[in-house]
C-alpha cells in the first residue's frame, strides 16, 4: 500500500516542462535533475515536495522529447507513483525503466485535489480516497519485474548474475 | 484475418505470429544514438559488462550541441569518442556530419522492413523509408547495447489515406500540423501510423519524412510510408545492401482510419505552447516575431531550403527580424551551395548555421530572451524549448518562414507564392 500527497496537474504535461532541454547534457547527477523537477510548469515543485507525494495528472503525461531525465527527474525528487488516464509511450517506458510507478486510471482524477492524501493498494488495483474506491488494471507481469527490480539496470545486473552462477 | 505493417514486421522480427497489445521481446536490426551516448555508456558500464553485444548495429550521431559550447559538452562528446574506439563502433559520425535522423538515412541504415529503435523521440522519422523506427529511452538503449534485445509493445494501428494535390504555398507540414491540431497531441499515442493513398505517388521523400517525423507530436510509436519507386530511387545511391519490403495485409484491421484531400489543406502555424494548439495561418498574420528558424530535422532538407530561396532570391529579410538557417546535414548543405540556395539565403541577410539541431531543444545556438517570439520550422515548441521559458515559439513551413521573414511580420504564404 502507498500512501502520500497528491500533487495535481493538467494534460498534455511534456517533458520540457518537467526537465528543461538546457539541462539535458549538463546536469548529470539525478539529485541535482530532482532540484529541477518541474522547473517550467510549476517552480513550487521542486521546493516543496516530500518524498512518497503522488502526482495525479491529466492524459498523457509526458509527451515530447524521449529525455529520460524527465521520470528520473520525479523518482528522485520522491515521486512515489503518477497516476494519470494515459502516458506518452516514451515517457511510460522510461519510467518502467527507472522503477517509477505509474497507474493508469482515469475515473480517480477528478475526485483528488492538490494536498489530498490518497491510498494506492497495488495488491487489489485500487486507488482510495476518504472511501471512495477506484480501480485499475496492473501493468503486464513481464514489465512488473523491472519495476519490483527497481528498474531496468538493476534487473539486468540481476539477470547476469543469474547466468554466470 | 490481415496484418498491418507493425503486427508483420514484429512478427518477423520474433518469428511467431504477434498481434497489437502483445509484448514480444524483439532483437532490432540497428540502433541509433546521438550526444546522449555518453549517459548511455555509463549505463552500460554500471550493469558491469565490458564489451557491448553487437558494435556493428550500433549507430551514433553528433548533433544535438555541435560543436560543443561549453566545456560540459565537450567532455560529453570526449566520453562518446573514446567509448566508440574502445567498443570498435564503426559507424561513428562526428560534429561534421547533421541532425542524427537525416544523417542516418543518408547514409543508408535505415533500410525498408527493418526495426530500428533510436534513443530519441523522432526516430519515427525513418518510417518515410517504410521501416519500424520508434524512438526509447536511455536506460533501454544501454539495456539493448548489453543484450541486443528489448521489450516492445505491438501497437495498434491508424490509417491515413491522403488524396489529391497541395495548391502552391502549401506542404507537407501543413497537413501534419493540420493532422496534429485535429486529433491532438495523443491522438496517436502508441499507435503505428501509416499513410496510404493516391496522393502518396507524389510526395517526395524529403515530405515523407517531415510527415513521419511529426508523428512523433500526435504521440505515436512510428510512422509508415509503403516503399514504392521513390524510396528505391533514394536508397539506390546510399546502400548496397538488400532488403525485403514489408506492406500491410489489405484485410488489416485499423484502430481509425482518417482520411484527407490534399487540396483543401490550408497552411497552418501551431501557437505556443503545445502543437496540437494549431489554427490557420490567418489567425496569426501580422503578428510580430524576432527570430526565423529554417532547418531541422523536420524541414531542414534541400527542398526545405530551396523554397526559402525561390522566396528571397534578390531580396533582404526585415531588419526587425534575425533569420537562422540549419540545414539539416552536410550532405544537405553542400548540395544547397552547389546549386546556390546557400548564397541567396546568405545574400537576403540570412545567418548560415553549420548542420545539427541548433535551437531546436534549447541547448545551443540561437537561444531566446525573455518576451522574444521565434517563428520556426522545427518540431516542437513547448514553453522553455528554446532555452528561454518566458520566450514564444510558433511552428511552420518553410514557405510561412521565408514569405514572414521577408516582411518581418507572421504572413500566409499564398499572398507570395
Amino acid at each position: 500500500m502507498i500512501t502520500g500527497k497528491v500533487w495535481k496537474y493538467g494534460e498534455n504535461v511534456n517533458t520540457d516542462v518537467i526537465f528543461p532541454g538546457k539541462y539535458t547534457y549538463t546536469i548529470t547527477d539525478k539529485n541535482e535533475m530532482a532540484k529541477h523537477a518541474m522547473e517550467d510548469l510549476d517552480p513550487s515543485f521542486a521546493k516543496e515536495v516530500q518524498k512518497g507525494d503522488i502526482i495525479v495528472a491529466g492524459k498523457n503525461f509526458g509527451c515530447g522529447s524521449s529525455r529520460e531525465q524527465a521520470a528520473t527527474c520525479l523518482k528522485y525528487a520522491g515521486v512515489a507513483a503518477i497516476v494519470a488516464p494515459s502516458f506518452s509511450r516514451i515517457f511510460f517506458r522510461n519510467a518502467i525503466n527507472e522503477g517509477l510507478l505509474l497507474i493508469i486510471n482515469g475515473d480517480s482524477i477528478d475526485h483528488i485535489q492538490k494536498g489530498d492524501t490518497i491510498d494506492i493498494d497495488l495488491a487489489k488495483g485500487e486507488i482510495k480516497k476518504s472511501g471512495k474506491s477506484f480501480k485499475f488494471f496492473p501493468l503486464p507481469e513481464s514489465v512488473r519485474g523491472i519495476i519490483e527490480d527497481g528498474g531496468l539496470i538493476p534487473h539486468l545486473k540481476k539477470k547476469f548474475a543469474t547466468e554466470k552462477k | 484475418m490481415g496484418k498491418t505493417f507493425a503486427e508483420k514486421i514484429l512478427s518477423k522480427n520474433v518469428d511467431r505470429d504477434v498481434r497489437a497489445d502483445e509484448i514480444v521481446i524483439a532483437s532490432p536490426d540497428m540502433v541509433m544514438s546521438h550526444d546522449n551516448a555518453s549517459a548511455i555508456s555509463k549505463s552500460f558500464k554500471s550493469i558491469g559488462l565490458k564489451k557491448v553485444k553487437n558494435p556493428d548495429k550500433i549507430v551514433i550521431i553528433l548533433d544535438h550541441c555541435v560543436p560543443a559550447a561549453s566545456e560540459e559538452y565537450a567532455v560529453n562528446h570526449k566520453t562518446i569518442r573514446e567509448f566508440v574506439k574502445e567498443q570498435g563502433i564503426k559507424n561513428f559520425f562526428d560534429i561534421n556530419a547533421g541532425v542524427c535522423h537525416q544523417v542516418f538515412m543518408e547514409k543508408g541504415f535505415a533500410l525498408p522492413g527493418t526495426l530500428i529503435l533510436g534513443s530519441d523521440s523522432h526516430t519515427n522519422s525513418y518510417g518515410a523509408l517504410g521501416t519500424l523506427s520508434a524512438g526509447i529511452g536511455r536506460t533501454e538503449m544501454a539495456a539493448i547495447w548489453a543484450t541486443d534485445e528489448l521489450w516492445l509493445l505491438v501497437p495498434k494501428s491508424m490509417r491515413i489515406e491522403l488524396t489529391g494535390k497541395f495548391l502552391p504555398g502549401v506542404s507537407a507540414k501543413d497537413l501534419a500540423l493540420h493532422i496534429i491540431g485535429e486529433i491532438g497531441a495523443d491522438g496517436a499515442l502508441y499507435k503505428s501510423v501509416e499513410f496510404a493513398g493516391d496522393a502518396l505517388k507524389k510526395i517526395s521523400i524529403s515530405e515523407r519524412i517531415t510527415l513521419s517525423n511529426l508523428t512523433a507530436e500526435m504521440g505515436a510509436k512510428n510512422a509508415y510510408f509503403p516503399p514504392d519507386d521513390k524510396t528505391r530511387e533514394w536508397l539506390v545511391m546510399r546502400t548496397d545492401k538488400e532488403y525485403t519490403e514489408v506492406f500491410p495485409d489489405k484485410d488489416a484491421i485499423y484502430d481509425q482510419i482518417l482520411k484527407y484531400d490534399l487540396s483543401k489543406i490550408e497552411p497552418k502555424i501551431a501557437f505556443p505552447h503545445t502543437v496540437d494548439n494549431v489554427k490557420p495561418i490567418s489567425f496569426a498574420s501580422g503578428l510580430e516575431f524576432h527570430q526565423a528558424l529554417l532547418g531541422t530535422c523536420t524541414n531542414g532538407r534541400l527542398d526545405d531550403l530551396q523554397i526559402a530561396a525561390k522566396v528571397l532570391k534578390g531580396k533582404k529579410i526585415s531588419p526587425k527580424i534575425r533569420l537562422l538557417v540549419f540545414p539539416a546535414s552536410m550532405e544537405v548543405f553542400r548540395e544547397a551551395l552547389e546549386d546556390g540556395t546557400i548564397k541567396i539565403l546568405a545574400d537576403a541577410g540570412a545567418v548560415i548555421m553549420n548542420p545539427g539541431c541548433g535551437p531546436c531543444l534549447g541547448a545551443h545556438e540561437g537561444a531566446l530572451a525573455p518576451g522574444e517570439v521565434c517563428l520556426s520550422t522545427s518540431n516542437r515548441n513547448f514553453k522553455g524549448r528554446m532555452g528561454c521559458k518566458d520566450a514564444s515559439v510558433y511552428l511552420a513551413s518553410p514557405a510561412t518562414v521565408a514569405v514572414s521573414s521577408l516582411r518581418g511580420l507572421i504572413t500566409d504564404p499564398r499572398e507570395v507564392l
